[in-house]
């Protein structure tokens, strides 16, 4: 689509998620090249190892600026998986913490200009939903046994509308991966889509370009919230489908 | 759409797969261990702080209740001794008033006794002052001396007389 814009006025808002293969690799016949999303994932990765490492080589009593907000940061994550899943949900806390820091950086990282939202990939967050999905579910099955299918089995309901109602629950159930990863995919698409499609009108606007710049720096902002706030939810959600899987409530 | 352009899934997800399977491995076992070691580290600093506070507060209540104990003590030993030396001063005073009493009695006697001997030794000058006076008008009245018996007995009876 690039190629259509390229002696165009218009600027193509969709051109900023295409991958670009950096190092074109080849492993056993499987495509593992080192892509511009490879790249940011790395980034991430590497961020979030030396925001928690680093911080706290000091391992100080009294902690610095640094080593607080590592502190913040992992209490925060701490008591979401408390309040939502319990004390016994805590030995899945390192998964909940790297899933959430791991949304949170590359969302936060595809607001910087020219870089790429690892996270408006809907294959990247579907994959993400899916491991969640299954984990969740293998996890309900070790716990209750066979007694998890009384999960899609809602308490006090008159028996005609049971299988109906069975149903229901088994396809909400099977939509959480869509559910989880098309949210998440979706915001970062649209967000970053509009604020293209603006940076757009500035151009083209010429001197009264400043009124949608204007509009794209609270955007930005709007945005910003977006990315914090979606890492948010999908940690949440993952803690409370994890609830579901342990302690079978509705 | 970049997003459906099923070839790039792939190397998408295998290093997805990668960098998070690698962050986990960090985090669950770097990572978050060590922050939540300097979290417990710190409460349990907090808390052995807070034990050797509350244990410092017990040793200064003790200190002050025995403090006011030997204040207490002192206060009541410098009351008997008070009491002592006022009873002993008292005592003293008393043994000396009642010296003094005897000695004034005794002097008083002595005086007494003094000026009941000079009252007699005066009497007795008296009695012979008058038995002279008495020999010496009888001679210049009658001319001749009467015996000095004579005169003692009669300036004696007078005197009874007049005594009694």
């Amino acid at each position: 689509m690039a190629e259509s814009n390229a002696g165009g006025v218009g600027i193509d808002p969709m051109h900023q998620f295409e991958i670009r293969r950096y190092v074109e690799l080849d492993f056993l016949g499987v495509d593992v090249s080192f892509t511009n999303s490879s790249l940011w994932m790395v980034i991430a990765v590497a961020l979030i190892t030396a925001f928690t490492t680093l911080s706290m080589s000091g391992r100080a009593l009294v902690p610095g600026r640094w080593q607080s907000a590592a502190e913040m940061t992992y209490e925060f994550v701490a008591s979401m998986v408390r309040d939502n899943v319990g004390t016994d949900g805590m030995r899945y806390f390192p998964f909940i913490f790297t899933t959430f820091m791991f949304v949170l950086f590359c969302n936060m990282l595809g607001m910087i200009p020219y870089s790429f939202t690892v996270t408006s990939h809907i294959i990247v967050t579907f994959a993400m939903a899916v491991l969640i999905f299954l984990g969740v579910t293998i996890i309900g099955f070790i716990t209750h046994g066979l007694g998890f299918f009384k999960f899609f089995v809602p308490p006090g309901i008159p028996a005609v509308l049971l299988p109906l109602l069975v149903v229901i629950e088994i396809i909400s159930y099977l939509t959480r991966p869509i559910s989880l990863s098309v949210r998440l995919f979706a915001n970062m698409l649209a967000g970053h889509t509009m604020l293209k499609v603006f940076a757009g009108f500035v151009v083209l606007m010429g001197i009264w370009g400043v009124l949608p710049l204007v509009f794209m720096v609270a955007l930005t902002g709007l945005e910003i919230l977006i990315a914090f706030l979606q890492a948010y939810v999908f940690a949440i959600l993952t803690c409370i489908y994890l609830n579901d899987a342990l302690h079978m409530h509705h | 759409m970049p997003q459906m352009v099923f070839e790039d899934f792939v190397p998408q997800v295998i290093w997805l797969v990668f960098a998070f399977t690698f962050l986990y491995v960090v985090m669950s076992r770097v990572a978050l261990p060590r922050i939540a070691g300097v979290i417990e580290e710190r409460r349990d600093k907090i808390a052995d702080d807070l034990d050797r506070a509350a244990e410092f507060k017990k040793e200064a209540e003790q200190a002050l209740a025995a403090y006011k104990e030997a204040l207490a003590d002192a206060r009541n030993r410098a009351l008997a001794i008070a009491a002592k030396n006022r009873e002993e001063v008292k005592a003293e005073t008393e043994k000396l008033r009642a010296d003094s009493n005897a000695k004034i009695a005794d002097m008083m006697h002595d005086a007494e006794q003094r000026i009941e001997q000079t009252k007699e030794a005066a009497l007795v000058n008296v009695r012979d002052v008058a038995a002279d006076v008495a020999s010496a008008v009888v001679e210049k009245l009658l001319g001749q001396s009467v015996g000095k018996e004579t005169v003692d007995a009669v300036v004696d009876a007078q005197l009874r007389r007049s005594q009694s």
